[in-house]
C-alpha cells in the first residue's frame, strides 16, 4: 500500500547479527543457541565482582570481514560501557563501541539497483534473556520474570545503515541482502526465527522535498515480514497523524505481529542517559595490515557476485528460479551447480534439485558432486524419473555411493521406450477427448496424460520422454 | 624472623608451615577482637594448605618461594569459597566460586592464605571508617585508624599477625596505611600484576600490591604475584622483573628529585623526616637535587572525578539479581533501588552519585573529559620530570596516623589525606613507601619513593638504603 | 560554584537507582558541590587540544584465542542468587521494556 500523493517515507535499518564464533566475545564461555538455561556462564559473563573482560580474536576477524564486504573502512577503534540497568545485563552496563567504531562508511548495493550506504558496523556484547511468568488473576507485583545468561555477552555486530531507504519493500530487500552478505562472509548464520539476526527500523516521513520527519525507532523485529509490515504500518500512521493536524513524537515503538500495528514503548523524554565512557578493562584495537589482509583473503565472492555466475549458467532466468538461486546461494551450495554446467549438463534441472532436494537435506557431506551431476544427468537424460531422481538423491545425502548403483539397488529399471510408447498408445485409446483437444494444440493437456503415465507405471516414468511420445503421435 | 627467612626454612624442612600457620592464628586470636583487622579467618583453609606444604617438604618437593608463609589478603581480592565482603553490606555472604589470579599465584608459590582482612568499603576511604563491620585500629595506637582503604592489610602486619598481606591501591590504599602503620607497602606500575579477582573501585587506577615489614619481603611478595596474565587485558605483556637480586644495588650515580609538592603541608617532623632521607640517599651516593611539578596540585580533582566515575559504573552490577543482598519490591527497578539503598554506606553512594554525575549528558566534557586531559598532563609531567631524575622522593602522606572521627563529617578533608600518593595512580607508574623517622606521638612516618613505570628494582633498592640506615 | 541543584542531586540518585531521603538530599547537594567546587581549579585550565588519557599505558590488540574453556557448576551459580527458579535467575517483574 503506498503512502498518499506526495509523501515520502524515510527509513534506516539497525541490524544486530550475533557471530558464529565458537565463545562469546569476552570469555571462554560456548556460544552456541538452545544449550540449557546458565549452563554457558563464568565469572566474566555473569558480571562477577572482580571479572574482567578479554577480547575473542575471532570476533574481531568477522566484524572485519563484514567491513570488507560492505565496503567500509576499518580503522583503529575503542570499547565503550553503555550504562543503564536492566536484569538481561550482568554488569548493568554493555560493552559497545562509540564514537571510533571498527567499520565506519560503506554501502550494499540491492538487486534492485538501488545503493544504501552504511553509516558503521561495531562490536558488542549481547545481553541475556528474560521471560515473563505472567500470572493472571494474582495480586499486583505477584508475577515474576526468569533470567537466563547463556547469550550474555555473545559477539554481536550492529550495521546502522543510512537513512536510504524510501519503501518498505526496499527496507526487506535491503534486509534480506545484508542477509545473505552476512552469511556469505561466514560471520553470521542469519536466522532471524533464533535470533540471531534482529532488525530495529528508524521511520519517519515527509512531504516530498521537505527535510526529514521526526522519526520513530520499531525494536526487535525479528521477521523480513514484520519488518516489511511494521514499517508500512508507522509510515501510514504518522502520515495519517500529520494530516489531522497531529505532530509525530520522537518515540520508541513496539510492533505486535498479531494485532499489525506499532505502539508506544517510551517516549524520548523517558530515554535513559548512558553515561558512555571508555571501558578501562580493554585496549585500542588497531588491527594490523596482516591481520586485516589474512580476513581479506579468506573472504570468498559475495552473493551479488555468486547470483550473477549462477544466472549467466541459466541465461533467462523465472522468478521461481531467481528463488531457487538465493536459497542456494544462502547455503553456498552453488557449487553442484557449476560442476553440473562444467560436466556438460543440464543446469535448471541441476538448479532445482540443489534448491530442493540438498537444501532440505542439511547435511550433504556425503554427496559428491559427481554423484550429484551424473544423477542430474540420468534425470535429465530420460533414464530415471523425476521422483526417481529425488529418491536416489536422498539415499547419496544420507549414505553416500554412486547413482547407477543406488538406481540399480532401488530396482529403477529404465521403462523401456517400447513399454512406455505401448502405454501412452492405451492412455490415448482410453481417453479420445482429451488426445483431440491436445492433437488440436491445447498444450495443457500433456500434463494431463504425463500425469496417467506416471500413475500407471507408478513413477517410474520419465517426463520428458512421454512428451516426446505424445508429439511423435500428433 | 621476616617472610624470607621463613620460607627459607620451611623450604629445607627446620620449620613446620603447619607451625607458622599456628602461630599466626595465635596472633590472630590474641587481638582481633580489639582491633578489628580480620573480617573472616580460614583456620581450616590455612591449615590444610600449610599441611599440604609440609608434605611436599617431606616428599622432597620445593613448595615454591613463600613455602609456608602465612598472609593475609585484603577483602575485595575473591578467594574460590572464601567469604568476600569488600566490607560492604551489599555482599554479605557471598563466596566467589573462583580465584584472583594473585590468589593462585600466591597458593603456587606455598603461601598460606589466612583469611580476608578489613577494608573502606568497596576501598572507597582512607582510614577503614567506612567499613560496614567496623574500623581497624591501628596496631601500634588503638586510638588513631591504620590508614586505607587496606588498613586491615596493613594492620595484619604491624600486629605481626602474618608478615606478609596483599592489599590494593587505586589513590594511596596501601602506600597510606603502610605509612601510617610503619610498614613497607608497594604500588606497582599499572599492569605489573593481574586485577583478575580484584573486585574492581576504579579499573584504571586499581593496582594490586604487597605489604611488609620490611623491603626485603615485599620484593619477594612482589616478585611471586607479577607478570603477565592472559585473563586482564591491562596486564602488562612481561614476565615478573626481578626485584630479590637488585636489593643490593644501592643508589650510587642516581639522581633523585625531592618534589616541593610532595611536602606542602606536611607536618613539620615528616618534612623533616624526608629531608633526613635525602641526606642518607646522598651520603649512599646518590645525587639530590629539589624540583617542582606543579601539575601534581590538580592529581586531586581529576582523580576526584576519574575514579567516583568508574566506580559508578562498576558498582552498577550490585543490583540485587545475581549475587549478595536483595531487598525485594514490588518490581525490579523498585528492588534495584531498595537493595542498593540498603546495601550501600553512605561514603560509597556519595561516589556513586559523584561519579553518575560526572559521567551524565551536559557534564560529561566539563568534568570527566577534563579531567582525562588533567591526567594526560599528569603523565606528562612525570615523564619530564623522569627526564633528569630516576626517581622522586617525597612523603607519603601529610600527617601520621590520625584519631577515630577526626575527618570522618568532611569528605573533602579525609580526601585531602591521599593528596600525595595520587598523582602516582593516575600516572600508572610506581611508588611505594617506607617506614622512615618518627613524628607525632612518636608515631612512624614514611617516605614515598617514585619512579616510572616498570622501576620498581630501582625503587626497591633505594628503600633498602633507607631502611638498612634507620635499623643502623 | 558548580552550581549543582537540590533537583539534579535527585536526578542523579535515579539514574544511579538509589533512595535518598529528604536530609540526604540535602547533604549530598552540599557535599558534592563542595567536591565540585575543589574541580573548578581544573576547569580554568585551557586544555584544548590535549589528548584525553583514559588508559595508562598505550597496548593495544590484547586478545585471546576462540577456543572454549569450562563455563561454572550451574548450581553452584544459582546456589548464590537472592532468588532462582527453572535453572533461572528470578527477579521482581520487569517494568517497560521488551523482554
Ligand atoms: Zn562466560
Amino acid at each position: 500500500m503506498a503512502l498518499p500523493e506526495g509523501w515520502e517515507m524515510v527509513v534506516g535499518l539497525e541490524v544486530h547479527t550475533e557471530l558464529r564464533t565458537a565463545t562469546k566475545m569476552f570469555c571462554g564461555c560456548a556460544n552456541v543457541f538452545g544449550a540449557e538455561a546458565n549452563t554457558n556462564v563464568c565469572p566474566v559473563c555473569l558480571g562477577l565482582p572482580g571479572s574482567l573482560p578479554v577480547l575473542n580474536e575471532r570476533a574481531v576477524s568477522m566484524a572485519m570481514a563484514i567491513g570488507m564486504a560492505l565496503h567500509a573502512t576499518i580503522a583503529p577503534s575503542t570499547f565503550h560501557r553503555k550504562n543503564y540497568f536492566y536484569p538481561d545485563m550482568p554488569k548493568d552496563f554493555q560493552i559497545s563501541q562509540y564514537d571510533l567504531p571498527i567499520n565506519s562508511g560503506g554501502y550494499l548495493d540491492l538487486p534492485d539497483g538501488s545503493r544504501v550506504r552504511i553509516e558503521r558496523a561495531h562490536l558488542e556484547e549481547d545481553t541475556g534473556k528474560s521471560t515473563h511468568l505472567g500470572v493472571s488473576g494474582r495480586i499486583h507485583g505477584a508475577d515474576r520474570s526468569l533470567v537466563d545468561y547463556n547469550r550474555s555477552g555473545v559477539p554481536l555486530v550492529e550495521i546502522v545503515s543510512g537513512p536510504d531507504i524510501r519503501s518498505a519493500a526496499q527496507a526487506r530487500l535491503y534486509a534480506s541482502e545484508l542477509r545473505a552478505v552476512l552469511i556469505a562472509t561466514g560471520a553470521s548464520d542469519g536466522r532471524m526465527e533464533e535470533g540471531s539476526m534482529r532488525i530495529d527500523a528508524n521511520v519517519s516521513v515527509r512531504r516530498s522535498g521537505e527535510p526529514f520527519g521526526t522519526r520513530c525507532e520499531i525494536k526487535n523485529l525479528n521477521s523480513l515480514r514484520s519488518l516489511h509490515r511494521a514499517i508500512e504500518f508507522e509510515a501510514q500512521r504518522q502520515v495519517k497523524l500529520i494530516e489531522s493536524g497531529g505532530v509525530v513524537r520522537q518515540e520508541t515503538r513496539h510492533w505486535d505481529e498479531t494485532v499489525g500495528a506499532t505502539s508506544t514503548m517510551r517516549v524520548k523524554e523517558e530515554a535513559e542517559d548512558y553515561r558512555y565512557f571508555r571501558e578501562p578493562d580493554l585496549v585500542d584495537l588497531a588491527p594490523s595490515a596482516a591481520w586485516q589482509q589474512r580476513v581479506a583473503d579468506a573472504l570468498g565472492p559475495m552473493p551479488a557476485e555468486r547470483r550473477a555466475a549462477v544466472v549467466a549458467l541459466l541465461g533467462e532466468v523465472s522468478d521461481a528460479q531467481r528463488d531457487a538461486i538465493d536459497v542456494v546461494i544462502d547455503l553456498g551450495l552453488e557449487r553442484f551447480v557449476h560442476a553440473t554446467h562444467a560436466a556438460g549438463g543440464d543446469v535448471a534441472v541441476a538448479l532445482a534439485r540443489v534448491a530442493n532436494e540438498l537444501a532440505a537435506a542439511g547435511d550433504v557431506s556425503k554427496l559428491t558432486e559427481d554423484a550429484f551431476v551424473a544423477t542430474v544427468a540420468m534425470e535429465a537424460g530420460g533414464q530415471l524419473s523425476a521422483t526417481q531422481a529425488k529418491t536416489i538423491l536422498a539415499d547419496l545425502l544420507a549414505s553416500g555411493g554412486e547413482p547407477r548403483a543406488v538406481a540399480a539397488a532401488r530396482g529403477f529399471e529404465q521403462l523401456s521406450a517400447d513399454s512406455l510408447g505401448g502405454i501412452v498408445s492405451a492412455l490415448i485409446d482410453a481417453n479420445p477427448d482429451e488426445w483431440s483437444r491436445f492433437r488440436d494444440g491445447d498444450d495443457k493437456l500433456a500434463q494431463f496424460f504425463i500425469g496417467l503415465v506416471m500413475r500407471e507405471t507408478k513413477g517410474r516414468a520419465n517426463g520428458k520422454a512421454v512428451i516426446a511420445e505424445l508429439h511423435a503421435r500428433r | 624472623m621476616n617472610a624470607t627467612t621463613m620460607a627459607e626454612r620451611v623450604r629445607r624442612g627446620e620449620i613446620a608451615a603447619t607451625a607458622l600457620a599456628e602461630e599466626s592464628l595465635r596472633a590472630i586470636r590474641a587481638r582481633n577482637e580489639e582491633l578489628n583487622v580480620f573480617l573472616h579467618v580460614d583456620e581450616d583453609g590455612a591449615l590444610a594448605t600449610a599441611a599440604r606444604v609440609d608434605d611436599a617438604v617431606a616428599r622432597g618437593e620445593d613448595p615454591g618461594r613463600l613455602a609456608g608463609v602465612p598472609i593475609a589478603l585484603k577483602d575485595n581480592l575473591c578467594q574460590v569459597g572464601i567469604p568476600t565482603t569488600c566490607s560492604s553490606r551489599i555482599l554479605e555472604g557471598w563466596r566467589p566460586p573462583y580465584s584472583a589470579t594473585v590468589v593462585e599465584r600466591l597458593l603456587d608459590a606455598g603461601a598460606v592464605p589466612m583469611g580476608k582482612t578489613n577494608l573502606d568499603e568497596f576501598a572507597m576511604g582512607s582510614s577503614t571508617e567506612t567499613s560496614a563491620f567496623g574500623p581497624t585500629r591501628n596496631p601500634l595506637d588503638p586510638s588513631r585508624v591504620p590508614g586505607g582503604s587496606s588498613g586491615g592489610s596493613a594492620a595484619a602486619v604491624a600486629a605481626a599477625m602474618t608478615p606478609l598481606a596483599l592489599g590494593s591501591d587505586t589513590g594511596g590504599s596501601i602506600r597510606q596505611p603502610a605509612a601510617l602503620c610503619g610498614i613497607v607497602g608497594v604500588k606497582p606500575t599499572y599492569g605489573l600484576v593481574s586485577r583478575y579477582g580484584l573486585i574492581a573501585f576504579a579499573s584504571s587506577l586499581d593496582q594490586i600490591g604487597p605489604f611488609a615489614t620490611d623491603v626485603a619481603d615485599a620484593a619477594l611478595l612482589l616478585e611471586v604475584i607479577a607478570g603477565h596474565d592472559p585473563m586482564d587485558s591491562t596486564s602488562l605483556p612481561e614476565p615478573a622483573p626481578s626485584l630479590v637480586a637488585h636489593l643490593g644495588d644501592g643508589v650510587a650515580g642516581r639522581r633523585i628529585g625531592l618534589v616541593r609538592e610532595l611536602l606542602d603541608g606536611a607536618d613539620e617532623a615528616i618534612v623533616a623526616s624526608v629531608r633526613r632521607a635525602a641526606s642518607v640517599l646522598e651520603a649512599a651516593g646518590a645525587t639530590v637535587v629539589e624540583l617542582s611539578i606543579p601539575e601534581l596540585h590538580l592529581g586531586l580533582s581529576a582523580y576526584y572525578l576519574i575514579a567516583p566515575a568508574e566506580a559508578s559504573s562498576n558498582l552498577a552490577r550490585y543490583d540485587g539479581v545475581r549475587y549478595g543482598l536483595r531487598i525485594n519490591d514490588e518490581d525490579v527497578t523498585a528492588m534495584n533501588e531498595a537493595t542498593r539503598t540498603a546495601g550501600f554506606g553512605a561514603e560509597v553512594k556519595r561516589r556513586i552519585m559523584l561519579g553518575t554525575y560526572a559521567l551524565s549528558a551536559g557534564y560529561y566534557d566539563a568534568y570527566y573529559g577534563q579531567a582525562l586531559k588533567v591526567r594526560t598532563q599528569m603523565r606528562d609531567a612525570f615523564r619530564r620530570a623522569y627526564r633528569d631524575v630516576d626517581m622522586l622522593l617525597g612523603a607519603t602522606t601529610p600527617s601520621v596516623a590520625f584519631t577515630f572521627g577526626s575527618k570522618t563529617n568532611d569528605p573533602m578533608a579525609m580526601y585531602l589525606s591521599d593528596v600525595f600518593t595520587i598523582p602516582t595512580n593516575l600516572a600508572g607508574e610506581a611508588a611505594l613507601s617506607v617506614p622512615f623517622g618518627r613524628g607525632e606521638a612518636d608515631l612512624p612516618t614514611g617516605v614515598q619513593l617514585l619512579g616510572p613505570g616498570r622501576s620498581e628494582a630501582r625503587l626497591l633498592a633505594a628503600a633498602k638504603v633507607l631502611e638498612d640506615a634507620e635499623r643502623g | 560554584m558548580s552550581g549543582l541543584t537540590r533537583a539534579e542531586v535527585a536526578h542523579v540518585a535515579k539514574l544511579a537507582r538509589l533512595r535518598l531521603s529528604d536530609e540526604e538530599l540535602d547533604l549530598f547537594t552540599v557535599q558534592l558541590a563542595r567536591i565540585l567546587d575543589h574541580a573548578a581549579d581544573m576547569q580554568s585550565l585551557d586544555l584544548t587540544g590535549v589528548v584525553a588519557t583514559a588508559h595508562p599505558y598505550d597496548l593495544i590488540n590484547v586478545v585471546r584465542e576462540d577456543v572454549v574453556r569450562p563455563s561454572l557448576d550451574r548450581d553452584a551459580v544459582l546456589a548464590a542468587a537472592p532468588d532462582a527458579e527453572d535453572g533461572c535467575f528470578a527477579v521482581p517483574r520487569i517494568m517497560g521494556e521488551e523482554s
